[in-house]
């Protein structure tokens, strides 16, 4: 984490020292010390408490938020708290904002300053914090609130969804490892002993004794670590399929008990250590995998968790209540207040307003709302106080219009089967054919005992499962997840990454994906001009007055300014605003705003919507990796074609509704092109599912980031080429390491079958074998040239 | 003989001690923020416990 940040901050990404807020590090007026009040007040605070060590310590995270306070109203906490018998509370929260350890420290120190607190704890890893307290229920307002006094961003988890996110697999084959990991380490000490007795004079007492040994050891922990195999080749078997753990359940409950009859009859070879080592390995494979998973889909749900809004809900006797929005039944009527993002669909009843609806349909400019205007959630408004009508989820809103679209498209995508399953498929069957017949050559062909005959086959099932097969892709696969995740990029779906290798195409929304969501100020003014514009601007949400209020610097706002909704500010006789509001000739073809006052001639200031960082540079990434590159838009033909020029994009379509964008999609894919859909509205849901993987950026819509495969943080869009770039190197690693293991495998067969394998050269062979795809896999994580940032 | 029996039942009890530590460290959540005991050993706590 303190790696890309301090490589971002050599970029320049980071305020001059000086110019930066002494609490929260964004840009300040000249001579000012902090960005805003919020930051003094958490600063004044800090040092108060005596943790002013945390200046010195922090290492900022250009990913992270920046820590500052916002004063946004709180979420109802009450519904999630538990209380134990004992009378103490627990509350779990996502925390939003940390930026290194240093953070860990001072969310820990301050709350254990307050007596009642009995334990606090950040789950770095995670990003959550547990909480708990003695006393009144209602103290957890309080604690949160000195957190979020500082600029972190606590929201409550569901207790029931922390419930049924306990891991109960994980914790089996974690269990499971130890238990084999533990029993092959002890095993090896007889075994040792064992083959070094071959080539001396070891007594058959003392070896048929070291063979008990190993037997107490391995049985019980074989008959424990086996389960989850026995399992999966049972379901396997139960659908009239076949899959690797088949042969591994086999392989390893023959050898086994052959074993054991071996032992009984004072034979010369065992191979439990064999057994007990291919568990071992095995396990590795099965725990690495499911780690990874569980590790990017408890970063989903952070994202997930970190979006939700409440609404306040107005009570029959006036008052405003804030509930979730989940909670807020038909016909509620609600309070929108400025600058708050909608949490319901609903209908206008009261108040005119501007709502910007980029999330929802791609539009880059507001919307004018008034009563009887139909609202969807995710919609912010812009300018005054609405009161709504909250209408059931479900008929003919939009948000359920797109969730039938998507499950729709989801059903049509053709189920794709991973890599190492379809290496499974074929390697199977290959694997009990080859066992069956070299059981029934030494039985019915040679004349062998059916127990030595067995054992042969056995050690064939032993040599051919292969646990370097079942390292290959975990290994590669953890190690790759691992490295995006520290790139500040979350792989949701487990096959996310062996899709994107295979794609050739990449389809990208407009707003708020390819260009930033906020636009920026594009004519040239002089200072003072600017200065009194952006003073009467900086009063005002509109997006055109945010970016002329940005493009300005800090500004002292104008006092007095009147907001006309939807047309403009007037401050005095000076007014900001639409050219009808100015008494101006609308000349432009873009966004603009007008300033007329009293003596001086009116003065247009045009806006433009602003690229994403590296945009156009990734762009031409992409196509130097040999892919095509659309642009599929909501918005109007003008602001597409302009983003897509500048941006190097050759084919872009405008206008497009959702269902136009699914079909385009789907156009695509019936031409046989394996399309990457990257957007974050809540029009691009439909289409995200469509395509054969898909990208969301994490200022994206609550439904985009749950169906796209992959979720990127941060301001530029490097990423999207960085992840491809890696999936395809993971890709290559993958095939290599599957190569490595048959290739080993293809070596060994015939030794097996010959009956040549003895336990020692088993042991060797499948060590060296695992050994080598593991240090395969880490060459994943060498940089190379190619992939500086 | 007595001695080989002797040893084989020290180190497989010295085994499981190992084991039986390994399952209450992560039964007690011990691997579960590696991150954060990563980077905790770098702050003074200053309330002593």
């Amino acid at each position: 984490m303190s790696g890309a940040a301090l490589a971002d901050a050599e970029r320049g990404d980071l305020p001059a020292s000086g110019t930066a807020c002494a609490h929260c590090g964004g840009a300040t007026a000249p001579g000012q010390c902090f960005c805003c009040t919020g930051c003094g007040a958490a600063f004044e605070t800090i040092q108060g408490l005596g943790l002013g060590n945390y200046y010195r310590d922090v290492v900022r995270d250009t990913l992270a938020r920046r820590l500052q306070p916002s004063g946004k109203p709180r979420t109802d906490l009450t519904r999630h708290i538990r209380t134990a018998a004992d009378g103490s509370h627990e509350l779990t929260l996502a925390v939003d904002g940390l930026q290194c350890g240093a953070c860990v420290w001072l969310i820990e120190s301050v709350l254990a300053r307050e007596p009642r607190v009995t334990a606090a704890r950040v789950n770095m890893t995670t990003r959550r914090l547990r909480l708990a307290w003695r006393g009144d229920v209602g103290g957890a307002a309080d604690l949160v609130g000195r957190i979020e006094q500082l600029g972190y961003r606590l929201v409550p988890f569901d207790p029931d969804c922390l419930a049924a996110a306990r891991d109960e697999k994980g914790r089996e084959l974690l269990l499971a490892l130890a238990v084999a990991g533990f029993a092959s380490a002890n095993v090896m000490l007889p075994a040792i002993a064992i083959w070094i007795g071959l080539f001396s004079d070891m007594g058959p007492g003392t070896r048929a004794l070291l063979h008990w040994v190993s037997a107490a050891i391995a049985m019980p922990a074989i008959l424990f670590a086996v389960r989850p195999f026995w399992r999966s080749a049972w379901s396997a078997l139960r659908h009239g399929r076949t899959n690797m753990d088949v042969p591994i359940s086999i392989g390893v409950t023959l050898v086994t008990g052959m074993s054991l009859v071996q032992t009984i009859n004072h034979a010369d070879h065992a191979y439990f250590d064999s057994a007990v080592a291919l568990l071992f390995f095995l396990l590795i494979g099965r725990v690495l995998d499911h780690y990874a998973r569980a590790h990017a889909r408890a970063a989903a749900e952070q994202l997930i968790a970190l979006q939700q809004t409440d609404v306040g809900v107005i009570e029959a006797d006036g008052t405003v209540a804030r509930r979730d929005a989940a909670a807020v039944p038909a016909g509620a009527r609600v309070l929108v207040g400025p600058g708050e993002r909608i949490g319901v669909d609903g209908e206008v009843v009261q108040g005119e307003s501007l709502l910007d609806t980029a999330l929802v349909t791609g539009e880059s400019l507001p919307v004018a709302a008034g009563p009887g205007t139909r609202v969807f959630a995710g919609t912010l408004n812009l300018g005054a106080p609405l009161t709504l009508r909250a209408t059931a989820t479900g008929g003919a809103t939009l948000l359920a219009e797109c969730v039938r679209l998507m499950d729709a498209a989801e059903a049509r995508r053709s189920r794709f089967v991973a890599f190492a399953d379809r290496v499974a498929r074929r390697y199977a069957p290959v694997v009990h054919v080859a066992a069956l017949a070299t059981f029934l050559w030494w039985w019915g062909v040679q004349g062998m005992a059916v127990a030595d005959a067995l054992l042969i086959a056995a050690a064939v099932l032993i040599i051919t499962c292969p646990c370097a097969l079942a390292l290959a892709v975990p290994a590669v696969q953890v190690i790759g997840t691992g490295y995006l995740f520290r790139r500040g990029v979350l792989v949701k779906s487990p096959t996310a990454l062996e899709r994107l290798a295979e794609i050739d195409t990449v389809v990208f929304d407009k707003t708020g994906t390819l260009t930033d969501p906020a636009l920026q100020l594009a004519s040239a003014h002089d200072l003072e001009t600017l200065r009194l514009a952006a003073s009467l601007a900086a009063t005002s949400r509109h997006p055109l007055s945010r970016a002329l209020a940005a493009a300005a610097g800090p500004v002292v706002p104008a006092e007095g300014v009147r907001e006309e909704v939807g047309a403009g500010l007037a401050w005095g006789a000076v007014r900001l605003g639409s050219a009808a509001y100015t008494d101006a000739d609308a000349t432009a073809t873009t966004p603009a705003l007008y300033l007329s006052r009293p003596g001086a001639a009116t003065v247009r200031f045009d806006f433009s919507e602003r690229l994403r960082p590296e945009a156009a540079a990734t762009i031409a990434a992409l196509r130097a990796m040999g892919l095509g590159v659309e642009l599929l838009s909501g918005d109007r033909d003008a602001a597409v074609a302009l983003a897509a020029g500048e941006a190097g994009i050759d084919t872009w379509r405008a206008a497009c509704s959702p269902v136009g964008k699914v079909a385009a999609i789907e156009a695509l894919r019936d031409q046989g092109r394996r399309v990457l859909m990257v957007g974050d509205g809540l029009n691009d849901g439909p289409c995200l599912a469509a395509a054969h993987v898909s990208i969301s950026p994490s200022t994206a819509a609550e439904i985009s980031q749950n169906v796209a495969d992959v979720v990127f943080q941060g301001a530029s869009l490097a990423p999207v080429a960085d992840t491809i770039r890696t999936a395809r190197r993971m890709r290559r690693l993958c095939q290599e390491n599957i190569a490595l293991s048959l290739a080993y495998n293809l070596l060994m067969v015939p030794v097996a079958v010959a009956g040549y394998v003895t336990p020692w050269l088993a042991a060797l062979a499948m060590s060296t074998s695992s050994l080598l795809v593991m240090g395969n896999s880490f060459r994943l994580r060498r940089n190379r040239p190619g992939d500086a940032r | 003989m007595t001695p080989i029996l002797w040893l084989i039942a020290l180190s497989v009890f010295l085994g499981a001690g190992g084991l039986v530590l390994f399952l209450w460290a992560s039964k007690n959540g011990q691997y579960e923020d590696m991150d954060g005991a990563a980077q905790r050993i770098l702050f003074d706590d200053e309330r002593k416990k």
